[in-house]
């Protein structure tokens, strides 16, 4: 028995996300009085997840999964899992393992809660709180199978460093060739920048801006912050910022722990899918703005006055704060 | 080239959400139904393959009897015929039991759902099918062209997007980006009246089986107030984010 967690890696290093997935699945194996298993795909030095508790690490070295595939990676993960002889499995909620996990949830024959953001309330029967209604609400929902699978939902339960001496297994996955049909020929990604799934800080921009030759602000605010740059639904349909950047419910979710909205007037469907960050700040013309109800700290005024002053306020402050 | 868009009936995004039975259903009070926006982009998509490529295009859903005018709509945009798995959707793992089974009964070469419906946000319905029946599967769709049995797809991911090349059968998890939001189609008068006449067949359940259940629902902890802070003042957001907030 065991709590087997997939702890995802890109270019050679852990992603935040599986610090968060480790930190889950330390305290969950806890609960349940089991051991925490993690494995991991080609990764670089696998000892960094001593840190967050993970007792056992399976480390995979396999030249067909050098490039993600969905089959592959599931195939593996589910074999790995087996071999730990799991009865929870964990997933983060990054695009590569919400591609994954319909695929391993069926080859382990598991009942499958995404987006859970909390420890279950109760493991007997083992009841989780997952976010529905794309935020509008929770559902608590109960798995009923002998195995179970959770996507922790991104930035919800946190890093928690818990310092373990865990034993390093290599594990060799059987991979037919029929997995990869499907084949990834194009990587399209700007390297070094935040993204919207994994940013602590979201500068996000509504048509309030204008148009697109005004968006150096956005990047400029973003730069200053390490942020990721984010926009409303009208702007990427208007073709101002390309379709990745859009937030809400129709968009990618935000659950970072800044959120800065500029020119944005709150519509419910864009609220709906960044309510789950921690502190939203809001900057509009309109005192009336729907925004100003959902966030923490509000400032009516210009765009093309505040930011630029905020911009060089920050800049200063980050130098005194390093 | 058969295509199968399978819809999920929706709240319209504007809808509040409100629980009841002492929290442990969803209250339909007052909310409209609407086609998953995520499903409306792949109906779109193959609106465009059946006009440009002759496909032929289905649709269905798995529930009861008040998703029909859901159905109607999506043959009013120019579905050719639709299906409806008369039962209530309990889980993501039933209802893709439900549409494999009528994947393996009619055959189709090319099924496209969404990448997630805006309800219970499984995004699981299209990797599960694709499981059951060992399709080519891709999700988070925002491009899709086919060829003879070869297809490309694009997918969103972490920070950008990679291409793909797969194969038919495939399942296809799609959103906006598959089509552009303005070549959505309201539905026309003729389209409306056609859809009068295009066959709706009603099936029964196959299975009962499902892997999750729904106890109880719960809303988000209301708010504190905002703090409003003057724009002649910026210093002091500054030092709200950094001490208060602890988020600088
Ligand atoms: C099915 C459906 C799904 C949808 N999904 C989404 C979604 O996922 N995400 C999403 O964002 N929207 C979504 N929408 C659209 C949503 O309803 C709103 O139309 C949209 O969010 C509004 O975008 P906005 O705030 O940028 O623009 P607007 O509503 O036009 O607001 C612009 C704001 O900028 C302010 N402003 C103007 N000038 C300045 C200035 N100089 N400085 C500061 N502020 C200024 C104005 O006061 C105003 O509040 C959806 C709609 C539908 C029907």
């Amino acid at each position: 028995m065991s709590v087997l967690i997939y702890t995802e890696t890109e270019k050679g290093v852990f992603k935040k996300n599986a610090f968060e997935v480790a930190s889950y699945g330390a305290a969950l194996a806890e609960q349940l009085g089991t051991d925490c298993v993690a494995v991991a795909i080609n990764p670089p030095d696998a000892s960094q997840l001593q840190s967050y508790g993970v007792g056992k690490i399976l480390v995979i070295k396999e030249a067909k999964l050098d490039t993600f595939n969905a089959k592959g990676y599931a195939t593996a993960i589910a074999q790995a899992a087996k071999e730990a002889s799991a009865q929870v499995v964990l997933v983060s909620s990054s695009a590569d393992s919400k591609f994954l996990s319909p695929l391993l949830a069926a080859q382990l024959g598991a009942s499958f809660a995404p987006n859970v953001v909390a420890l279950p309330e109760s493991t007997t029967p083992f009841i989780v709180k997952r976010t529905a209604f794309s935020n509008k609400g929770f559902a608590h929902t109960e798995l009923t199978g002998s195995v179970k699978m959770i996507g922790v939902a991104n930035n919800s339960f946190g890093l928690h460093e818990k310092e373990t001496t865990s034993s390093v297994t290599t594990f060799t996955p059987s991979l037919e060739d029929h997995l990869f049909t499907t084949k990834t020929t194009a990587v399209d990604k700007v390297s070094g920048k935040a993204t919207i799934a994994d940013a602590d800080v979201v500068v996000s921009g509504g048509r309030g801006l204008k148009g697109p030759e005004n968006w150096g602000l956005i990047e400029d605010l973003a730069n200053v912050l390490g942020a990721a740059t984010a926009c409303s639904k009208p702007v990427s349909d208007l073709g101002w910022r390309p379709h990745g950047e859009h937030v809400g419910q129709t968009g990618k979710p935000v659950a970072t722990n800044l959120y800065i909205a500029i020119g944005i007037s709150g519509a419910i469907q864009h609220l709906a899918g960044v309510s789950a960050s921690k502190v939203k700040v809001v900057i509009n013309t309109d005192p009336e703005a729907p925004f100003f109800k959902a966030a923490d700290y509000g400032i009516v005024g210009d765009a093309f006055e505040v930011v630029p002053e905020l911009i060089e306020k920050l800049k200063a402050f980050k130098a005194q704060n390093v | 080239m058969k295509i199968l868009v399978c819809i999920s009936n929706v709240p319209d995004t504007t809808s509040k959400i409100n629980f009841k039975d002492n929290n442990t259903a969803f209250d339909t009070a007052g909310v409209q139904f609407v086609i998953n926006p995520n499903d409306e982009f792949g109906l779109t998509r193959a609106m465009w393959f059946k006009e440009k490529q002759g496909a032929s295009v289905a649709v269905v859903t798995v529930g009861d009897a008040s998703a029909e005018p859901t159905l109607r709509k999506a043959l009013a945009i120019g579905a050719d015929e639709a299906y409806r798995i008369d039962a209530k959707a309990t889980d993501g793992f039933f209802v893709a039991q439900e549409l494999a089974a009528l994947v393996k009964e009619i055959g189709f070469d090319l099924v496209i759902a969404g990448r997630e419906s805006i309800d219970y946000n499984g995004g699981m319905v299209p990797g599960f099918l694709a499981s059951t029946l060992d399709f080519q599967y891709v999700t988070n769709c925002i491009s899709l062209e086919i060829e003879g049995n070869n297809a490309t797809a694009t997918r969103e991911i972490d920070g950008g997007k990679e291409t793909l090349d797969t194969q038919l059968p495939l399942v296809i998890g799609g959103q906006k980006g598959l089509v552009e939001e303005s070549d959505l189609r309201i539905p026309n008068m003729r389209g409306i009246m056609m859809a009068r006449q295009k066959p709706l067949h009603v099936r029964p359940a196959t299975t009962s089986e499902s892997q999750t259940k729904e106890i109880s629902f719960s809303k988000p902890e209301a708010k504190g107030a905002v703090t409003m802070i003057d724009p002649a003042n910026i210093d002091q957001l500054i030092s709200l984010l950094h001490n208060e907030a602890k988020v600088l």
